[in-house]
């Protein structure tokens, strides 16, 4: 069951270069309670989709056109009240760097009490419990002396644990973590993402888990989903990815584990560059780096293959040894890219569904 | 914590000492070696009236002695008296001209500092918008101009041509115009600082964290902003005191104010040794005091100076 339907998610940056599309038509749905994995190298769009959940984004960037559903409650272009009361409530979100999250001139109880009392009728005594409690829940050693503490007091694993603490205190239905450990020590990494799926089983949130480490795609998520230049390019359960990973990016994501060797599979790039946002090429995105691009994939954008209910990918790769298998008939193709066309060009600023 | 804090007061209080001393005795050798003494321009005076008047003020005693003697006096806030205005002490003098200037200066810094504030608040809110333009282009020009071009032209403007204002700045509305002029350059100063520092402020992360935790746009300008972007204006503070000081020398002189600077260019062209000492060391002192006091604050809004 899912609690957040995203649909067709287009946000921009209007900056004076141009229209720098960083997400372009993303859709994915949360179930209750399960751990959605978002995976995709620097400057994919994965943060931009989760501030754009929140409606946290900053000038220039703006939702464009998609649908944000939560428990079937559309958040685009809803009040401001409204948002408000869905972030740190609903839904909250830890951030890459700890050492700047946290407002360096009020204590760490200051904070934790402004989210605290923000969505719960608790008065300052109550807060100031809730607070000191998060804290001994999140792992940190005499809560009652660190509640008074100001951030530069505290190392980045602990920042990291009270903005956890802090994300947590209203029991949101969704955590999103924005590479919560990429800015930490690996024994530190180790430490938060354990904390984290403890805190999972026990309080039954849901998580969107932001990460460009496949290793911890491996170890925390139920399904995945794959970012390239801010299209989701291959979506699926964890198994499905590593098992059986159908677009050439992930393949290549997959191939760059380091085998063997006794670190966590940080990811190698693919040689080439990251896309050029602001010029993106009319066919496949990442067909500049494919080793496997053929001519279709350098101008006519690919068409969603599904493999099971749950995995799909949008390769020209996978749709060619469909067609060679038989499983589809190039008419269908020719069939489905027409519809496709239809859809793209008039679906963005209707802001309407998707259709599945 | 307590300890530590007291310690650092100590050091700080020491090192204030230390420069006043220092102030006292550059003072009182640059006065020694100015050629020319306080009963030079006395025409009709004799060798003999002259040595007698000398030794009166003690003026013929050896360098190191005068010194030593003034050094003691001044430990025990005893300035001497005027040579040139009879019968009236150096406190007498200061406190005289203080009432005018003290009033003068506070009103100019809290005014400085307050539409400072608002100012450049207003204009990193509206960033890119007119009012955000607006109000560069006039801190920049109010920045650039000097305070005796900006009292020249706001004394033909409201005293001259509108005679709103009184020329002589004897009365309670002859004050005003002293007091914005002495305000304008650092609340233009403070505007473009606390402009530049909102907007570096509202960038970082943590305000994206209080956003993202559900509080009003309000709360977030209010709390987690503006007090981040009030510690460069608390630095500025200090200096922003030693200018109003220096600078009112200059506005109360052209506006005809009876202040200290009046007292202090009257003592220099007298060489009225004891006047200008005095009025040299309180204006030090008021100016390294106002730098301790704002380093205190300084500590209170921002919890991560450590005190060393
Ligand atoms: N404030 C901004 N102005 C212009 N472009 C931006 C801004 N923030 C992000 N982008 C662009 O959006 C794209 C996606 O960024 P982001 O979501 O942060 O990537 P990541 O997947 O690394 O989290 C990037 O290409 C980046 O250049
Ligand atoms: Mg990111």
């Amino acid at each position: 069951m899912s609690i957040l339907e995203v649909r067709d998610l287009h946000t921009s940056f209007f900056t004076k270069a141009g229209e720098v599309k960083a997400v372009n038509g993303v859709s994915f749905d949360v179930d209750r309670g399960k751990v959605l994995g978002i995976v995709g190298e620097s400057g994919s769009g994965k943060s931009v989709t989760a501030y754009s959940i929140l409606q946290i984004l900053t000038y220039p960037g703006k939702i464009v056109s998609g649908s944000v559903k939560l428990h079937g409650e559309e958040l685009v272009g809803c009040s401001e009240d409204t948002i408000r009361k869905v972030r740190g409530n609903r839904i909250s979100i830890i951030f890459q760097d700890p050492m700047t999250s946290l407002n360096p001139v009020y204590t760490v109880g200051n904070q934790l009490m402004e989210a605290i009392m923000l969505h719960t009728d608790r008065d300052k005594d109550e807060a100031f419990d809730r607070a000191v409690e998060m804290l001994d829940l999140v792992g940190i050693n005499e809560p009652h002396k660190r509640v008074k503490q100001y951030p530069y007091e505290l190392s980045g694993g602990m920042r990291q644990r009270v903005m956890i603490a802090m994300a947590l205190a209203c029991e949101p239905d969704i955590l999103i973590a924005d590479e919560p450990t990429t800015a930490l020590d690996v024994t530190i990494q180790a430490q938060i993402l354990e904390l984290m799926q403890k805190l999972q089983r026990e309080l039954g949130m849901a998580i969107i888990m932001i990460t460009h480490d496949l290793g911890v795609i491996a170890s925390m998520c139920d399904d995945v989903i794959v970012m390239y230049a801010g299209k989701v390019c291959e979506k699926g359960t964890a198994d499905d990815i590593f098992y059986s990973p159908k677009h050439e990016y992930t393949k290549g994501l997959i191939k760059s584990i380091p085998y063997g060797s006794k670190k966590k599979g940080k990811l190698i790039p693919i040689a080439g560059s990251p896309v050029d946002v602001l010029n993106l090429p009319s066919g496949c995105a990442f067909s500049p780096r494919c080793n496997c691009a053929m001519k279709v994939c350098l101008d006519t954008p690919p068409i969603r293959n599904n493999f099971s209910p749950t995995h799909y990918a949008s390769c020209w790769q996978s749709t060619y040894e469909a067609i060679k298998k038989g499983d589809v008939t190039l008419e269908q193709v020719q069939e489905e890219l027409n519809s496709e066309e239809c859809r793209q060009a008039d679906s963005p600023f209707e802001g309407g569904e998707a259709d599945e | 914590m307590g300890s530590k804090l007291l310690k650092y007061i100590l050091k700080r209080f020491i090192l204030m000492i230390v420069t006043i001393w220092l102030i006292i005795t550059i003072t009182f050798f640059v006065m020694q070696a100015t050629p020319g003494g306080p009963f030079n321009s006395e025409k009709a005076i004799s060798e003999e009236q002259m040595a007698a008047m000398e030794a009166k003020f003690g003026l013929d005693k050896p360098l190191m002695q005068q010194y030593g003697i003034y050094l003691l006096n001044v430990v025990q806030l005893e300035f001497g008296s005027s040579i040139k205005m009879r019968g009236r002490t150096v406190i007498e003098i200061i406190g005289d001209g203080f009432k005018t200037s003290g009033k003068i200066g506070l009103i100019a810094a809290v005014l400085a500092i307050v539409s400072g504030v608002f100012f450049g608040a207003l204009a990193a809110v509206n960033r890119g918008r007119w009012g955000d333009k607006i109000i560069q282009v006039l801190s920049t020009a109010f920045v650039a101009t000097p305070s005796f071009i900006i009292s020249t032209i706001l004394l033909l403007i409201f005293c001259v041509q509108w005679q709103v204002f009184p020329a002589n700045g004897q009365t309670a509305a002859g004050l005003i115009l002293p007091i914005f002029t002495l305000s304008l350059y650092p609340m233009a100063y403070i505007t473009r600082l606390e402009r530049s520092s909102l907007l570096d402020v509202l960038g970082q992360d943590y305000i994206r964290t209080a956003r993202a935790k559900g509080v009003s746009k309000k709360k977030v300008l209010f709390k987690h902003a503006l007090k981040n972007a009030l510690i460069p204006v608390i630095t500025y503070a200090g200096p922003m005191v030693a200018y109003i000081v220096t600078g009112s020398l200059v506005v109360e002189k052209i506006f005809g104010v009876a202040g200290l600077g009046d007292k202090l260019i009257n003592g220099i062209t007298a060489r009225d040794y004891p006047v200008i000492m005095g009025l040299t060391i309180f204006l030090a002192v008021l100016i390294v005091v106002a730098t301790f006091i704002c380093d205190m604050l300084y500590k209170v809004v921002d919890p991560r100076i450590e005190f060393k």
